[in-house]
């Protein structure tokens, strides 16, 4: 079966840079001719989860696998992990510092929406190691 | 008629260098140099007309219409863009403008400005019946339209399905003349055009079964017939009907005016275009309820087919407002059906980028671009005749080029 793999260094605190993974695998998807339903769930649900690994975790790495029935998304940092998930995925919830509200992120909506346009998501995290965040958008 | 390549831009191959300057600036990477003259790949222009303002040799040329051509036609009409009242400096009068257009033959004018006021007329009961998924993307910018079609196909949903206000302008004004007994073999309706994208969508009908117009002349080759007999006109005779929020169609941000609400967006140059559209399909913009885009810095007094710096011509036409009334559309006169403001025909999205249509296959062939791609310098020199060296890696495995072409590779 042909399958794609690409992979992102994401730099902590780079505001400017902040995004360009999943622009990147945008333009790829697009390439490939996949659907521009999915096209937008994925570059939702990766955007979201970059920004996530900029803001709150110093940054991180992004790996894609693109196969001819699904793309996986997995996101895994070494920040300071995630202590109540089921919190951190509750609408509205949010750490992020009134510096980080000031730039627009911080509603607390960014993990909800990952969940909301992916098929299937799954966090792991370990306080004071780090977290790593699978997700898988279905092509068909 | 259809043809982008006789549309959009052309090229003087005698002019021509070969310099790349074009290439490295085309927004879609529609530009290749090979043997020593820059090409265009058609099916990816959108005619915005970059290559026209980066070009030191004057060797890409917009395509338009000659003026004499309005003289194939025993009733002329000319419909010009609003941009072509920001050209002129101290103008207290706008229809010293139109006054001007008589002079040099038309028979009358029918300004684009109206259309323009009529289609914000629409846009609003658009907006008030809240069906179109939000936020709506204005529709009359036709390089921004290209683009979305091209490389934002997730977000066509979003773009407001109306005609552009000069296609209702030229449709309007030859329906006037045949109700005043005029046969319509002998009707010709001219736009006069900021730029070649509206060249192109005009002339191909974009959104309309039928092209609406005769002919595509340029604001630039008007202005510099106007100079000439506008001090010479006497008696200004009372033309306009338009008021100044069709009027600031011309330049960015008078579009959204004209949907009276604040929850707006307004981007202009290509560049911010791009960002924004990225932003949308990223889900960031959810709280806009109107996107306005032009590809031209400060909206169509940026078109390249203009004579005055888009910022002073701007600025014009804001001082404008002193002399206009605010909302002139003479909608009575007009009394359309809903629909005729809508498209006859939804443009299509373009599968231009695709490597294949077979998935299986595109992904080779995207795997070979990345194992060329990690081979190459990285300094998108462009002198392998391609924009990028991702770009060239793709035009390799596309068959397009030669991995030779590139001289700066570490053997
Ligand atoms: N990679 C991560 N490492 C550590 N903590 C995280 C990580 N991702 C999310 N969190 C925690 O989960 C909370 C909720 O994340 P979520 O993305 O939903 O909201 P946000 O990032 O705070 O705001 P928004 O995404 O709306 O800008 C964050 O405030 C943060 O405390
Ligand atoms: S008009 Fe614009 S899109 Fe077309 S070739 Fe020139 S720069 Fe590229
Ligand atoms: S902004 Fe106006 S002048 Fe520029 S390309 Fe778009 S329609 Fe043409
Ligand atoms: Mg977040």
């Amino acid at each position: 079966m042909s399958s794609l793999h690409l992979e992102f260094d994401v730099a902590g605190n780079n505001f400017v840079s902040a995004g360009s993974a999943s622009d990147e695998v945008k333009k790829t998807l697009k390439m490939l001719g996949v659907d521009p339903v999915a096209v937008r769930k994925v570059a939702i649900a990766m955007y979201e989860g970059e920004i996530n690994m900029v803001i709150h975790a110093g940054g991180g790495k992004a790996s894609v696998d693109i196969d001819t029935d699904k793309v996986k998304i997995v996101l895994a940092d070494e920040g300071p992990g995630i202590p109540d998930i089921s919190l951190a995925m509750k609408d509205g919830y949010s750490t992020a510092p009134d510096a980080i509200r000031d730039l627009g992120f911080g509603a607390g909506m960014g993990l909800p929406n990952m969940k909301k346009y992916t098929d299937e998501m799954h966090i792991d995290s370990t306080v004071g190691v780090g977290t790593t965040v699978t997700m898988v958008v279905n092509l068909r | 008629m259809t043809d982008k390549s006789l549309n959009t831009v052309m090229l003087d191959a005698d002019r021509c260098k070969g310099c790349i300057s074009c290439m490295k600036r085309c927004p879609t990477e529609a530009i290749r140099v090979r043997n020593g003259k820059a090409k265009v790949l058609y099916d990816r222009c959108i005619g915005c007309g970059e290559c026209v303002r980066m070009c030191p040799h004057q060797a890409k040329l917009p395509a338009y219409d000659p003026f004499d051509s309005i003289f194939d036609y025993k009733y002329r009409i000319a419909v010009p863009a609003p941009s072509l009242i920001g050209q002129f400096n101290n103008l207290d009068n706008v229809d010293l403008v139109l006054n001007g257009l008589i002079e040099l033959g038309f028979n009358d004018v029918f300004e684009v400005a109206r259309g323009a006021e009529l289609i914000s007329e629409e846009t609003r009961n658009i907006m008030r019946e809240g069906k179109l998924k939000k936020p709506i993307i204005s529709s009359a910018c036709p390089a921004v339209l290209e683009l979305i079609m091209m490389k934002y196909h997730s977000l066509a949903s979003h773009v407001l399905d109306l005609v552009a206000p000069a296609d209702v302008a030229l449709r309007l004004a030859r329906e006037e003349a045949e109700a005043k007994g005029i046969p319509p073999e002998d009707i010709g309706v001219f736009f006069i055009s900021p730029c070649p994208a509206k060249v192109y969508a005009l002339k191909t009908g974009m959104g309309l079964k039928k092209p609406a117009a005769d002919g595509v002349l340029a604001v630039n080759e008007v202005y510099f017939k106007l100079l000439s007999v506008m001090p010479k006109i006497k008696e200004i005779k009372h033309i306009s009907k338009t008021g100044i929020l069709g009027v600031r169609w011309a330049a960015s941000g008078g579009e959204s005016l004209g949907i009276f609400q604040d929850r707006y967006l307004a981007a202009d140059g290509i560049e911010n275009v791009n960002n924004v559209l990225r932003a949308m399909e990223d889900g960031n913009l959810n709280y806009i309820d109107f996107v306005e885009l032009n590809a031209c810095t400060s909206g169509c007094v940026g078109g390249v087919l203009n004579v005055e710096n888009p910022f002073v011509a701007r600025v014009r036409i804001r001082a404008l407002r002193h002399k206009l009334p605010p909302l002139d559309n003479h909608l009575d006169e007009v009394n359309k059906p809903r629909e005729f403001y809508h498209w006859e025909v939804t443009p299509e999205a373009k599968d231009v980028y695709k490597l294949d249509s077979d998935f299986s296959v595109a992904i080779e062939k995207m795997r070979a671009i990345e194992q060329i791609y990690a081979e190459l310098p990285h300094l998108d020199c462009g002198g392998c005749g391609a924009p990028s060296c991702r770009a060239f890696a793709e035009d390799v495995v596309n068959g397009e080029t030669t991995l030779d072409m590139c001289t700066r590779r570490e053997q």
